[in-house]
């Protein structure tokens, strides 16, 4: 099994810290790059700023005859994770350190009042406040701010930029058997994605995407999966736990996923049915290795295996997620034991890996 | 001037909701003590630092009076390791979804990060509704598993707001229980100056208890010290997003004096014109009744006490990023000062109606 330790969770800690919004992945790309260059034979940041790094295995060795490899050749397995976090974008300057704001993917509005933030390149610390429930009505009290109502307040006399990018100020924090973070969606893939790749088996190609845009509409992984043509793809995200007690009591019976379980492995979800031999492969690996798991439950949603499966002439792909609860908050909770269970199942799964896997149906 | 920013943000760096305000009346107890000649604890908790003056024995006195507690939240119920809360004062429920909180466990005597969550709407009853969610259908997730938030929390234990303090460009403040804790700053400042100036009449600086509540330790005080007149420092509701009605002033502004019927008008009239020949900028706020701080209740303890009170512009007042500004605080601390230093002997006979 991959080491799993203090390592990788300062790792997770540095990733969860910086701050990616879709379209500004900077800061998660430095870190990814610095990581995976000493292992890999190959990395290139894309058109869009995906970071794709390759590494092959060296198990057959491929012997050239002609130019033409042999028949037994290496699977080349496409991993992604998505570097990016939702967020904000200055839109406009209201003056006096007023800005107004859009948000960059999915989230509840009424998440926003009250909350830290942080904006542009120098990360300057700003707040969204609101209006004193002293000079609310009883009905203003009840009704959601919408978006139009709030402001990124960076003081008095600060400056921010229109077209900055902000997002949630969080710490990272580790508590018990969790860890609380704004962007565990999907830093928790991407120190994943990069512990295999350093830990990688001799047996497969790996190609690593760290994709961009994931966000605001599955971008970067389409044209990652379109330059690295792999024989088939996992995306490896994290989905949200709903494992939440109900308010009238009985049994919670959409829970998607629920923390402490294991990986999740998809079946189906919004955009994607899962390669089914790719899911019953992942599921035997498991079994066989003791490694605890749970399917997530089939419903909307999805990952970056949309994008993947429906490129090129049409690529197997599964998804692997680690549950978190509170998607798209300031703060996601994800429990360490399900994280070391993905890495485990990913990296078990990775050294069996053989052509025959998806040739059969 | 005396900085003050480290101050006040170690004052809201920690908890101290009503009725529980020991581990930030420690905080103040401890800057005060070398400041004052006398420093003692009233029955039910607030702190009484007195500032002897120069004059003749017997003397008068005067209070000033910021509370030292804070709004925050309490356990009311434990399912399945997450918690149900209600509120400890006037808490604006819109902020509450995704804040970072601090669970004081009991059972355990542990501070416990947490953050506070909305469950989905498919959990909760039709009635909940999709907009803001009632402060009953929210939890709160320790991360801990099941058993051990058992073992540890207990129904009753507090849960107060956890984010740091912002330093924000214009030397500005945000974080939680600004309000009142600026206030405790202004005092603090007051107690600095008044270290270098000559002043005949005593000066209690007395930061009170669950003013959020039931303004408890502003009236028992006041009963207990008995002082000639008194000032009440407090936050003025600061010009922002959503918030510019007449009732509200720009950030940065100055010192706002009170009128109205809870404020003795000829107190009123000599910090203004205080401020006038001291320059300090200040503006005039209105209340038609009840001003909504300590100062309703002490001016109608014991026989009456002429009260006044003194503000400073805080924005986005009871949420967790409440702001303000630093110069404003520096305002008030040395117009409580140089009022302190104003005060005749004989000055409560030229207290005058009309």
């Amino acid at each position: 099994m991959p080491t799993f330790g203090n390592a990788q969770l300062k790792l997770l800690e540095k990733l969860c810290n910086v701050i990616a919004i879709s379209g500004d992945e900077g800061e998660v790309r430095k870190i990814v790059l610095e990581e995976v260059k000493p292992y890999a034979d190959e990395v290139r940041v894309d058109a869009l700023g995906n970071v794709l790094a390759t590494r092959l295995g060296t198990r057959p060795e491929r012997s050239r005859r002609g130019g033409r490899t042999r028949s037994e050749k290496r699977t080349r397995v496409m991993l992604d994770a998505h570097m990016d976090e939702v967020g904000f974008m200055i839109v406009a300057d209201d003056g006096e350190g007023l800005y107004r704001f859009e948000i960059v993917g999915g989230i509840d509005v009424r998440h926003l009042v009250g909350k830290q933030v942080l904006v542009g390149k120098e990360r300057t610390p700003a707040v969204i406040g609101g209006k004193p429930i002293h000079l609310m009505n009883g009905d203003e009290r009840t009704r959601k701010v919408p978006l139009d109502g709030l402001r990124i307040d960076v003081g008095p006399s600060g400056n921010a930029k229109v077209g900055d990018r902000a997002g949630f100020a969080t710490k990272f924090r580790r508590v018990g058997a969790s860890i609380m973070s704004k962007s565990i969606d999907d830093r928790i893939g991407v120190a994943t994605l990069v512990e295999l790749f350093k830990q990688a088996p001799p047996n497969i190609d790996l190609c690593a995407a760290f994709s961009v845009q994931e966000e605001i509409g599955l971008r970067g992984a389409k044209v990652a999966a379109q330059y690295f043509n792999p024989d088939l793809a996992i995306a490896v995200d994290s989905t949200p736990a709903h494992d939440l007690p109900l308010y009238e009591g009985g049994e919670n019976i959409s829970y998607n996923t629920k923390l402490g379980l294991g990986p999740a492995i998809y079946i189906a979800d919004g955009s994607t049915l899962h390669d089914p031999r790719l899911v019953r492969f992942l599921q035997e690996i498991a079994e066989e290795e003791k490694i605890p798991y749970q399917f997530r439950q089939p419903g909307g949603g999805g990952t970056d295996s949309g994008a993947i499966q429906r490129s090129l002439a049409g690529v197997p792909t599964v998804s692997v997620s680690v549950p978190h609860r509170y998607t798209h908050s300031p703060v996601s909770i994800s429990r360490l034991e399900d994280w070391k269970n993905t890495i485990n199942l990913l990296y078990a799964a990775l050294r069996r890996i053989t052509p025959e896997v998806i040739e059969t149906r | 001037m005396v900085d003050i920013t480290p101050f006040l943000k170690s004052l809201i760096s920690v908890s101290g909701l009503s009725g529980y305000e020991t581990p930030v009346a420690d905080l103040i107890a401890e800057k005060w003590r070398p400041l004052v000649d006398e420093m003692s604890m009233s029955r039910i908790g607030s702190l009484h630092g007195l500032k002897k003056g120069r004059g003749k024995a017997p003397r008068p006195s005067v209070m000033i009076a910021a509370h030292m507690d804070a709004i925050g939240l309490r356990v009311t119920k434990i399912v399945d390791g997450f918690l149900h809360i209600t509120n400890v004062g006037g808490i604006d429920v819109r902020v509450l979804p995704g804040a970072e909180v601090t669970v004081h466990a009991s059972g355990s005597d542990e501070e416990l990060p947490a953050v506070i969550v909305m469950p989905p709407a498919r959990f909760l009853p039709e009635s909940a509704g999709d907009g803001v969610l009632a402060i009953n259908y929210l939890l709160v997730d320790t991360g801990l598993l099941p058993r051990e938030v058992d073992r540890k929390v207990r129904v009753g234990d507090l849960v107060s707001f956890a984010n740091q303090p912002l330093e924000l460009a214009g030397d500005v403040i945000s974080g939680h229980s600004l309000d009142n804790r600026a206030s405790i700053a202004a005092l603090t400042i007051c107690l600095e100056e008044l270290q270098n100036k000559p002043h005949i009449w005593d000066v209690w600086a007395v930061a009170t208890v669950q003013e959020e509540v039931t303004l408890l330790g502003a009236s028992s005080s006041a009963f207990a010290l008995r002082p000639q007149i008194a000032l009440v420092v407090d936050g003025a509701f600061a010009k922002g997003p959503g918030a510019n009605g007449w009732q509200t002033f720009p950030l940065a502004n100055g010192v706002g004096l009170c009128i109205g019927p809870n404020m003795h008008p000829f107190l009123h009239e000599k910090l203004k014109d205080l401020a006038e020949r001291l320059e300090i900028p200040w503006f005039l706020d209105v209340t038609s009744s009840h001003s909504g701080t300590d100062a309703f209740a002490i001016q109608t303890t014991s026989e009456g006490i002429p009260t006044a009170l003194v503000e400073y512009p805080l924005r986005y007042m009871h949420t967790p990023v409440e702001m303000v500004a630093v110069k404003d605080i520096q305002r008030v601390g040395r117009l409580l000062a140089e009022f302190v230093c104003s005060l005749e002997t004989d000055f409560v006979d030229t207290i005058i109606w009309e």
